[in-house]
């Protein structure tokens, strides 16, 4: 199967205006840590607690900015009360890219973090969209569209834990 | 001890133009602005948020100047946010704390150890470069123009009493004259901020 390449994400969020990455590092994107440190165009926003990062977002959305979330499953369950309340209630059009943590293309998961994160997401009444590969990136663009003319959260869950960014080359 | 009221009627002789984020001394912002449409008055959109708000807000527009007065029961649950405001270090930010050391809207219980938190030192530790510790109207009155007269981020614990509200969330009176939308829509025409494509 083909990989997501990180340049092919980080190309997805310039194309599509985001000016803040509001981040808490996760083993599905830490690969593009480097390279969105290297781009100018963002601003990186390090948080905590991924809670954090849905108040961090509507605060940026209302000053104007246009920021995206990157987070692990597991920090996006955790986040539920802000998530709710800060970027729900708050209407903010951000796109939330989640790594999916336990994703397997075989229907036999062992990971609660992933067994939950769809469910998760179906509670909160979120549409998503899955990118296993670079074939996938459109829907990263599908997201940000969807995002604004909605005016809340979209997600887009990133299968590829320990596979395509984070293999050594 | 402070009572939150007459602390912001003291502040607002020297808020300027800046952004106000009343956070829980919302109630009482409203009744004293007289800058309406740079107020956002939340309300408790999650509780624990409100100083990665602020921070979101200053560094959306560095030019402004973001006051925002938080609790310290979200100042409690959102500690993490500080270190990230520290970092990031916008000289815009000046986030005040309102520590009564009760979650008062809920009845008034103790928030945990209550009468030993040092919050300005926990702010100075997570590396903010400024931080004030004040429990009077008079060094409030005698500070506050070198506490904004100094870039952010400025942390300041403000020690006020208590003003337990204890009715039924449904009962109690509604505040609020806008929708949170509201206020950050009339923020922006304000300010002339066109929310992004």
């Amino acid at each position: 199967m083909a990989e997501l390449s990180p340049a092919t994400v980080l190309e997805q969020l310039k194309k599509n205006g985001a000016t803040h990455v509001v981040w808490l590092p996760d083993s599905e994107t830490n690969f593009l840590y480097v390279l969105m440190s290297e781009e100018p165009s963002l601003d990186l926003v390090p948080v905590s607690r991924e809670g954090h990062a849905f108040s961090t977002a509507a605060g940026l959305a209302a000053g104007g900015k246009k920021p995206v979330i990157l987070i692990q499953n597991t920090g996006m369950m955790e986040s539920g009360d802000s998530l709710r309340g800060w970027g729900l209630g708050m209407n903010v059009p951000v796109v939330m890219m989640v790594g999916y943590r336990g994703w397997t293309r075989h229907g036999v998961i062992n990971d609660t973090a992933a067994f939950y994160t769809e469910r998760f997401l179906h509670a909160f009444n979120i549409n998503y969209y899955l990118v296993e590969s670079d074939e996938d990136a459109d829907r990263i663009s599908i997201a940000f569209a969807e995002a604004q003319r909605e005016k809340r959260p979209v997600a887009v869950l990133v299968g590829d834990e320990y596979h395509g960014f984070n293999v050594s080359r | 001890m402070m009572k939150t009221a007459e602390m912001l009627e003291i502040f607002k002789r020297h808020r300027g133009d800046a952004v106000v984020i009343p956070g829980r001394g919302g109630r009482f912002w409203v009744e004293l602005s007289d800058q309406p449409d740079r107020d956002l008055p939340l309300g408790d959109p999650a509780m624990g948020g409100h100083a990665s708000f602020a921070l979101g807000l200053a560094l959306a527009m560095p030019e402004q100047r973001v006051v925002l007065f938080d609790s310290e029961g979200d100042v409690l649950m959102g500690m993490g946010a500080l270190p990230t405001i520290a970092e990031k270090a916008p000289a815009n930010l000046y986030h005040f704390m309102l520590d009564n050391g009760v979650y008062a809207t809920t009845g008034g219980q103790p928030v945990p150890n209550a009468e030993q938190m040092e919050y300005e030192v926990v702010a100075q530790g997570c590396g903010y470069p400024a931080t004030y510790a004040i429990d009077n109207l008079e060094d409030f009155a005698s500070q506050i123009e070198e506490i904004l007269g100094q870039p952010g981020p400025v942390f300041v614990a403000l020690k006020i009493d208590p003003e337990i509200i204890n009715e039924p969330i449904n009962a109690r009176p509604q505040w609020q004259r806008k929708t949170r939308n509201q206020a950050v829509a009339d923020m922006q025409a304000e300010l002339g901020i066109q929310p992004p494509a």
